[in-house]
């Protein structure tokens, strides 16, 4: 983990470094100043003002200098791990550009933001404490422990005792308190949970009048809570006083011994006060220390979930010479079976069919029954697990990706409109469309005259997710979309769900007349969108079940005829407009 | 939990002083005595610190100095460090008492907090989560709760802890030696003056970086979630251009804005130090120009401790402030919710348990009957009536609007008898949803009257209203617990014999036993480890086990498949058997069933009939069912 994110420092290492050895000088400043200090006293009690302010004017160097460093370290750290987080973002985002469908599925668009933004963050942070804090307090303590040990070596047992004492004493904190806390969080997510049920299942709570019922069961919830906090925090309390406790205790042994030391004329009353500020120094670095190995546990799960997305590797390659023209508009499955994980089910077995260039074919099957990836692979969104697909008559894998893709124009079942103006979104079928390109398209999916009812017509902006257009409009948005393609293959994956009837029967007509030399692939969960095709195939739990025109379906295909009558006798009035 | 940043630009407060002291008001209400021993603990630890360091001055001068002299007094030493250990010890002691009593007030206070925004947003109209984003409802427990958490945790006690220690420092210093408390005042004053400008800087921009974070994250969601569109067009590489832009943005915002937040306290530490020096300087001078007469050596080490104690509780309060203002504009959130109007009810007709008397009359009943009635009190003349439950409702020249200007149900009509099924037929956003939302008083109606049994809704208890209409809705909210939990929602004192013969009513039970635990399966998150059907099927026997005389059905428009949808619908249909049921429909067999099929189109009843006669009229509703492209 630790070597793939260790990549994201490229280009900062100067800024790392230099932030480094800044920290470094702004201790060693600190650690130089009790020092001098010492030597002001004694020359006090020497009664030597010279030397005093002589002293007093190197301290106040030391000073500028400590300020100086503490700037540059403050500087350079802040460029180095903002810097880190851009190169962790740019080269998450950058790997994730080349995710097969198979690679995204894997994570979740949650997942991938998370990762994107608050890891990084997490990352970020953690960064500017390796910089900084994790660098200040070792050296801070070893510095302060080799002053001590210099000024007094008889005195500096005691400094070791009390670190002992403390260290041992943080670690006992920190290991108990951490366990205390994953149950906390862990409680305290089930909480948040809850509530959210409660937020978005008010109708129900309401319904059924279940408020006193909720209430009660919250304040459990709460309850327990509470006394999983206290217990937790309890442990993290000790921080302070036990902190405090060791210093007053060295303070006093200090005392007590250096006074001896004083009058045998081994120690200056200056020297015995400096003790005191390393005192301080010493058990201030120890918990910070422990501090740092708290917050870096905290981000090391970001770190794995960043790596994890840094060293994917997508599950699609592009051939080498891979060909980049597509013949026509043929399709055929060769013995085609599928899987979206290795060795899970097949959700595809043995798929056999031959589409010809210009067909119009109709898909139906219930939920599960596999249509969906069915058509994935023709453009080979993902690879067959087994036999071939054949499109233009060559394998898909012989070709270009890009140019496979861009011939094969799909509108996906959760499709996406993105924040734009509406001119901005249907380029991104075809970068240079005219005007009048994107009109005739928009004509042919029957999407010209709602936009056009628009005040700012094409130039409407369509917010993030298109919440300001209705289903059916997005959907019909999304196939003017594919058709500026001008793909030799459209596939609609139940692509007018939200489409009222007629409008759908429109949108058919359209790509008759206009499109007649594109194959058309149609799923659709009502027989009347794909009653006209050509051929109509019926998909049952990943097998073909049957494969023919209406007409004959009707006669030949149980399924497709109990489907029909259904739906002869169910019509349809969820149409949406 | 999230860290407060002490940079970020501070939000704007409307009244600050009013909600610190409604916070200050909502610790003292059950921790008054609790807040009382904190303070003097607080008080303490901070004396301690005081101390401790002008025993330095005695160390020095009544000791240390007179044995270099050759005095001998390493006995009185002995005792004077014996004293001071006690002291020490009653500080350590109060250091750890104050901050486990602070625990307590903390973690008691946000349990106080959060149960009572809890128990008041169940109480909350409707209404209010129709205007409220969820996610801002729910960064109310979380985010405001942990800014509050912070403010009485650490940002209160700390300001008040710094207040004794400034004050009492301060005495000490002016005891010891006035010119050089002035000199620690002067540089007490560059430090506040540095803070101010680089304080200013950083939150200048730490809000160009909250900006380009903010754009940098949307840019990211909309990606993500459209990554697979992304794909399909070949849009990699734009995608990717416009994200380096941003993302180059954001590092350029993100590096000044650290870097003001970075070098705040180095600066402050060294004006700290550089005060340090020079009273160290100025006191050696005074010292022994005065020959000790104006400051003696302990003293001015004594000093030297003080100054530290003093710079340190000034920078740090003023850091704290931004703080504060976060934690205060969190509260007022939290407040904000708890003042929320809650839902008024001023109905008095309540549903009770009854039964027939021998002379044929209702009367109430304490057992179970199985039959119930309205309890009618009467003011004016100070009777009771009685009458039955039955499921008769009607409603009369409806009009509704979710604000008063803007009405989207117009002159709603419409009568059922008990166990009569009405459907509602018409497009999304035609009204159906909302007049199933008037039924229950989910929302109050502009004009008009519904009655039920005859009875003005209005009058009605809501709690009872609502017990007597069983709802099943298309988004299908369940909640963490057991499958039997679930189910029993419905009716709470239903034995397990009885939640059974619900799923079995609701065809649910076949599934259910193929779970892995049966009836005791956890189910978590809005149950995302069942289907959407059989999420279905576990709400419908959630409404049969409540078996209420009216049910108010919004069939699911999502596809689920064939087989599901088959049992689903069997569910549904023994459900409706014997109830009035009024019925938001999708599928044809449901809407031929039906005793009446309203269909509606912009908030008005167009249409109105049984299947055949609107079959007849070859208006909308035919339209409608036969799907019919009319050539134009």
């Amino acid at each position: 983990m630790l070597k793939t994110l260790a990549k994201g420092v490229k280009g900062f290492e100067k800024s790392s470094v230099f932030a480094l050895i800044a920290t470094v000088m702004e201790v060693l400043m600190e650690v130089l100043m009790p020092f001098i200090m010492a030597q002001i006293i004694d020359a006090v009690t020497a009664g030597a003002l010279n030397s005093v302010i002589i002293y007093g004017v190197i301290i106040l160097l030391l000073a500028f200098v400590s300020l100086a460093s503490g700037v540059l370290s403050g500087t350079f750290a802040a460029n180095a791990s903002a810097g880190v987080a851009r190169n962790l973002r740019r080269t998450m985002f950058e790997n994730i550009q080349t995710f097969s469908f198979a690679n995204i599925d894997k994570y979740s668009t949650a997942g991938l933001v998370t990762r994107l933004t608050t890891d990084v963050t997490n990352a970020q942070n953690a960064y500017q404490m390796i910089l900084r804090m994790c660098t200040r307090a070792p050296v801070m303590l070893i510095c302060s422990a080799i002053a001590t040990v210099l000024i007094s070596p008889s005195l500096s047992s005691l400094f070791i005792v009390a670190m002992i004492i403390m260290g041992v004493a943080l670690f006992f904190i920190v290991s108990k308190s951490h366990e205390a806390f994953a149950q906390v969080f862990k409680r305290y997510d089930d909480l948040n949970a809850s509530v959210q049920e409660n937020v978005s299942g008010i109708r129900v709570v309401k319904a059924y009048v279940r408020e006193a019922y909720e209430t009660d069961k919250f304040n459990r919830a709460a309850d327990e809570l509470y006394k999983m906090f206290v217990k937790a925090e309890k442990i993290v309390c000790l921080n302070m006083p036990v902190m405090q406790f060791v210093m007053y205790l060295c303070i006093i042994l200090i005392s007590w011994r250096g006074a001896h030391l004083v009058v045998a004329g081994d120690l200056t009353t200056g020297e015995l006060t400096s003790l005191f500020s390393y005192v301080t120094q010493i058990l201030m670095s120890l918990m910070m220390l422990s501090m740092v190995f708290v917050m870096l546990t905290m981000s090391r799960a970001s770190g794995e979930r960043i790596a994890e997305v840094m060293n994917e590797q997508s599950t699609l390659t592009n051939p080498e010479n891979a060909d980049g023209e597509i013949a026509d508009g043929s399709v055929s499955f060769k013995n085609v079976s599928f899987a979206y994980s290795e060795g899970g089910d097949n959700v595809l077995q043995k798929i056999n069919i031959d589409i010809k260039s210009g067909e119009t074919i109709g898909i139906i099957g219930g939920t599960g029954s596999a249509k969906s990836s069915l058509v994935q692979l023709i453009p080979r969104l993902y690879d067959a697990t087994d036999g071939e697909v054949y499109v233009g008559g060559k394998n898909v894998k012989e070709y270009d990706l890009d140019a496979l893709r861009n011939s094969v124009a799909m509108v996906l079942q959760k499709n996406v409109l993105f924040s734009g103006t509406i001119k901005e979104n249907l380029r991104w079928g075809n970068k240079e469309a005219s005007d009048e390109e994107l009109v005739a398209a928009c004509k042919q999916a029957q999407a010209d005259e709602f936009i056009s009812s628009f005040p700012e017509g094409y130039d409407t902006y369509i917010e993030q997710g298109g919440t300001n257009v209705s289903g059916g409009q997005k959907q019909r948005l999304c196939i003017a979309r594919a058709l500026l393609k001008k793909p030799k293959i459209l596939i609609l994956d139940d692509s007018t769900s939200a489409v009222d009837t007629k409008t759908d029967a429109l949108i058919r007509r359209a790509f008759k007349e206009e499109i007649p030399n594109t194959t058309k692939i149609i799923i659709a969960q009502r027989i009347s969108s794909v009653e006209e095709a050509d051929k109509i195939l019926v998909l049952d739990d990943g097998k073909v079940m049957a494969f023919g025109t209406h007409d004959e379906l009707v006669k030949t295909s149980d399924i497709y005829r109990e489907v029909y009558e259904s739906q002869k006798k169910g019509g349809d009035d969820d149409a949406e407009n | 939990m999230p860290k407060i940043n002490p940079n970020e630009p501070r939000p704007k407060v409307a009244n600050p002083g009013q909600i610190l002291k409604r916070v200050l008001s909502y610790v003292f209400k059950f921790y008054k005595v609790h807040c009382l021993f904190v303070m003097i603990f607080i008080v303490i630890s901070a004396l301690t610190s005081v101390a401790s360091s002008l025993f330095l001055k005695q160390l020095i001068d009544s000791y240390i100095l007179p044995i270099m002299k050759g005095e001998e007094v390493f006995a009185s030493l002995l005792t004077a460090l014996c004293v001071m250990a006690v002291i020490y010890l009653c500080g350590a002691l109060s250091t750890w008492a104050y901050n486990r009593i602070m625990v307590t007030v903390t973690q008691g206070t946000l349990k106080n907090v959060r149960k009572d925004i809890f128990a008041h947003m169940e109480k909350l109209p409707i209404k209010y989560f129709d205007t409220h984003a969820h996610g801002d409802i729910m960064s109310i427990y979380t985010n405001d709760t942990d800014t509050l958490r912070q403010l009485v945790s650490q940002s209160l006690p700390q300001i008040f802890s710094s207040a004794i220690t400034i004050v009492s420092v301060f005495c000490s210093m002016v005891v010891l030696s006035v010119p050089l408390t002035c000199v620690t005042l002067a540089m007490i004053v560059v430090m506040l003056l540095v803070t101010r400008v680089v304080a200013a800087k950083s939150g200048l921009y730490f809000m160009k970086q909250q900006k380009s974070l903010g754009i940098v994250n949307g840019y990211i969601e909309e990606m993500m979630e459209g990554q697979k569109v992304v794909k399909v067009f070949c849009h990699e590489g734009e995608s990717l251009d416009k994200f380096n832009k941003l993302n180059d943005d954001l590092f350029e915002s993100a590096d000044n804005a650290n870097k003001f937040a970075n070098i705040l306290m180095p600066i402050n530490a060294n004006i700290g130090n550089i005060s340090y020096v020079l009273v160290a300087v100025v006191g050696a001078a005074i010292a022994i120009l005065s020959g000790e007469a104006m400051l003696t050596l302990g003293s001015l080490a004594s000093f030297l401790n003080l100054n530290r104690s003093f710079s340190n509780p000034v920078s740090q309060v003023s850091q704290q402030l931004n703080s504060i203002v976060m934690a205060l504009a969190g509260a007022e959130r939290i407040f904000n919710i708890i003042d929320e109007k809650p839902e008024t009810d001023e109905g008095y007709v309540e549903l009770v348990r009854a039964k027939k008397n021998s002379k044929g009359e209702i009367e109430e009943s304490k057992k179970r009957t199985g039959m119930w009635a309205w309890k009618h009190y009467h003011k004016a003349e100070g009777t009771v009536t009685y009458q039955q439950l039955e499921g008769d409702i009607v409603m009369d020249g409806v009009d509704f609007g979710y604000n008063d200007d803007k009405i989207v149900l117009h002159d709603i009509k419409l009568y059922a008898h008990p166990g009569e099924k009405i459907a509602f037929v018409g497009a999304t956003g035609a009204g159906k949803t909302t007049i199933t939302n008037l039924l229950n008083r989910f929302y109050d109606i502009q004009d008009g009257k519904i009655r039920y049994d005859g009875i003005n809704i209005n009058k009605i208890k809501k709690n009872d209203l609502r017990r007597s209409l069983g709802m099943v809705l298309q988004d299908t909210n369940l909640f963490t617990g057991t499958v039997m939990e679930n189910i029993r929602y419905g009716r709470l004192d239903a034995t397990d014999e009885e939640v059974i013969a619900a799923a079995k009513l609701a065809n649910a039970d076949f599934f259910i036993r193929h779970l892995p635990d049966g009836y005791n399966t956890m189910l978590r998150s809005n149950a995302s480890n069942l289907s959407q059907g059989q999420r279905q099927l576990l709400s419908i026997a959630r409404a049969a086990v409540a078996n209420p005389p009216v049910l108010i059905l919004d069939e699911a428009t999502s596809s689920i498949d064939t087989r599901t949808e088959k049992i689903v619908q069997e569910g549904m249909d023994k459900l409706m058997e014997g109830r009035t049921v009024f019925v938001i429909a999708h599928r044809l067999s449901t809407i031929k069933n039906s005793d009446v099929i309203m269909v509606l189109d912009h908030g008005r009843i167009i249409e109105r009939g049984n299947h055949e006669s609107l079959i007849k009229e070859k208006g909308v509703y035919y339209q409608l069912y036969t799907g019919a492209l009319e050539q134009s």
